[in-house]
């Protein structure tokens, strides 16, 4: 077992490694944040000096040392364009992506797991494909669009008339977190669904259910607390997976509504070059991901010892 | 029933068997597949059957200012009205259909082969290759197919090959994990053991005996794929990280439409109306099609 749990450790180092050696390749190949920086009038001695105190001008394989022994430590340099240390500008927006992948998580559950019992207890009837239904239209809209959606009609247009409506952009208190966690929930939802549904199925058709209905309880004890307390372990760990997904920043619903989140500043990095930033944001994504696979595969060891590699 | 005993052999009789038992295999989704053969038919004729150009090269300059803004469902040269240019929004559509049918299906082509090739190498050579492979998937997964494929179409800019590239480069890992895993249990089977001592060279294995066992779980992964691959098209296109603005793509519509949607409501409207069900057809056609070949397969 412990052989295991260490193996798969020195697994996740070297994915981890291995993601940020290829985007400090891409990035350092292929574009050159100077260009960006400067006027487009500065003469080739200024775009020299930016090179050189940039540490831009070194060898390609000095620079990627140097990252690599700076990243170990958490130090990835400043932002070329805010001037401010790169993991001090990721750990400000941290904060708010997680608030929202925590809010997203919840409303996908709160109403993903009674959609997947419904859907379970009346198998192949209108409320199954109801269900089914919604599941999969947040999985099919376009986030972009649904978000579009919603700003018109709980946003804008009661705005308009006078009447209350819900804040559309940017970062307040919990009435601005409603319209993206909506959107980020819903998109997420069909998973959940269907893995309550199936697992509900299943568990309905055990032994101990079959008792508890014999025993003479009630439809509703049965089915809630009965069987749906044991068909949701799945689905959790499913939610665990879809958290490490969130928490990389979604980049589409943070910007169509102004969230200060880590996708954004991700989004900006890329388009302005600032080396520092994305290559803090990737590696930090990367090791959400990778922490949480980890978390649930020894988990999974565990609790099933066929489990093997 | 006579004819029906008679047919039950021949591949029509297992169709219409398939028709026939509504709980354990579904009846097969007609409103998806009219969708999907709508939007086919969209993206090969879309110069035959769209009622404009897409750019407006069909009208002069001055026809299409006279035109600009018009609503839908006012007059028959433009159903669907026309933006701010003038532009068709039928036509565009259409033509938004051809774009994604195009970029989704080339990236969707590269990723299967390569994800395949990956997957049956990993499986089936174990030890180094597979630790390799799995590592870099990892990595892949690691990273949210839409940060990719910004990273990639920023670094390289923006055009179709781009984008195709960008997409491919994302989604194979999931092939390869997929392919990996069943290879893992197909060659411990006894059949490719006999092969084996029989002294079949490897490559032949996987090519006759291995290969048709992992094809139907890779089309159920492909085609709940796709619905991904058109959103992550649009998403990239909608950022304007896609193809150049002012190419009819249904992201680039939406995007567009964004700043009078109150106004001008059937700009974004109609392209993500597009959107939503061509990805909804292809979701729940892939989850008949998983439900129906492989029911172990029903907790993906």
């Amino acid at each position: 077992m412990q052989r295991y749990i260490l193996f798969r450790i020195i697994q996740a180092v070297v994915a981890l490694w291995m993601l940020s050696t290829v985007v400090f390749f891409i990035l350092h190949v292929t574009g050159d944040p100077v260009a960006f920086l400067l006027p487009p009038d500065a003469t080739a001695g200024q775009e020299e000096e930016l090179r050189r105190s940039l540490g831009l001008d070194r060898p390609l394989y000095v620079q990627y040392v140097i990252f690599m022994k700076d990243a170990w430590t958490g130090d990835f340099g400043r932002s070329t364009t805010k001037g401010t240390l790169a993991l001090d500008l990721l750990l400000e927006r941290l904060p708010n992506t997680i608030q929202l992948a925590l809010a997203s998580i919840f409303f996908c559950i709160i109403i993903g797991i009674p959609l997947g019992v419904i859907a379970a207890i009346k198998r192949d009837s209108l409320w199954d494909n109801v269900a089914k239904f919604i599941a999969l239209a947040g999985q099919s809209a376009p986030q972009f669009w649904l978000a579009i959606l919603l700003i018109i009609l709980l946003g804008a247009i009661p705005a308009e008339r006078g009447l209350p409506s819900l804040p559309t952009f940017g970062k307040g208190g919990i009435e601005h977190l409603i319209l993206p966690t909506v959107v980020l929930g819903w998109s997420i939802m069909a998973g959940v669904v269907r893995l309550t549904r199936s697992a509900m199925l299943e568990v309905l058709d055990s032994e101990y259910v079959k008792f508890a209905r014999v025993k003479g309880l009630s439809e509703r004890l049965v089915v809630w607390k009965h069987a749906a307390k044991n068909a949701v372990i799945p689905v959790l760990t499913f939610s665990g997976l879809a958290l490490g997904g969130l928490l990389n920043g979604s980049v589409v619903v943070e910007v169509v509504f102004a969230w200060p989140g880590v996708g954004r500043l991700l989004l900006d990095g890329v388009i302005q070059r600032d080396f520092p930033v994305v290559e803090a944001a990737v590696l930090a994504s990367g090791f959400f991901y990778v922490c949480l696979a980890l978390i649930v595969d020894i988990l999974y060891a565990y609790a099933d010892p066929r489990i093997r590699y | 029933m006579a004819t029906a005993t008679g047919v039950a052999g021949s591949a029509l009789g297992r169709v219409s068997r398939l028709w026939r038992r509504p709980g354990r295999i579904r009846r097969i989704p007609v409103v998806p597949l009219s969708i999907v053969a709508l939007l086919l038919v969209c993206a090969i004729f879309a110069n035959i059957i769209s009622p404009h150009d897409p750019r407006g090269a069909d009208e002069t300059q001055r026809e299409r200012v006279l035109k600009t803004l018009v609503p839908p469902f006012q007059n028959w040269d433009n159903p669907l009205g026309t933006d701010r240019r003038g532009l068709d929004v039928l036509t565009r559509l259409i033509y938004g259909a051809r774009t994604s049918a195009v970029i989704s299906m080339i990236a969707l082509g590269f990723g299967v082969v390569a994800g395949t090739v990956l997957g049956l190498v990993a499986g089936f050579r174990g030890g180094w290759a597979d630790a390799i492979i799995m590592r870099l998937v990892d990595a892949a997964l690691a990273f949210p197919l839409i940060l990719v494929a910004m990273l990639i179409v920023v670094v390289l800019g923006p055009g179709i090959q781009n984008i195709i590239l960008a997409i491919a480069a994302t989604v194979w890992a999931r092939f390869a994990r997929q392919v990996r895993g069943e290879v893992l249990s197909i060659k411990e089977r006894d059949f490719v053991t006999l092969a084996r001592i029989a002294g079949v060279p490897d490559q032949t294995i996987i090519a006759r005996h291995i290969l048709p066992n992992v094809v139907n779980t890779l089309l159920i992964v492909v085609s709940l794929q796709i619905g991904n691959v058109i959103l992550t098209e649009a998403s990239l296109s909608f950022l304007g990280l896609g193809l150049p603005p002012g190419d009819p793509a249904w992201g680039i519509m939406v995007a567009e439409g964004r700043n009078f949607v109150i106004d001008a409501w059937w700009l974004s409207l109609f392209p993500g109306i597009a959107i939503t069900l061509v990805v909804l057809a292809f979701n729940f056609f892939g989850d008949w099609l998983r439900d129906t070949l492989d029911p172990k397969l029903r907790r993906l």
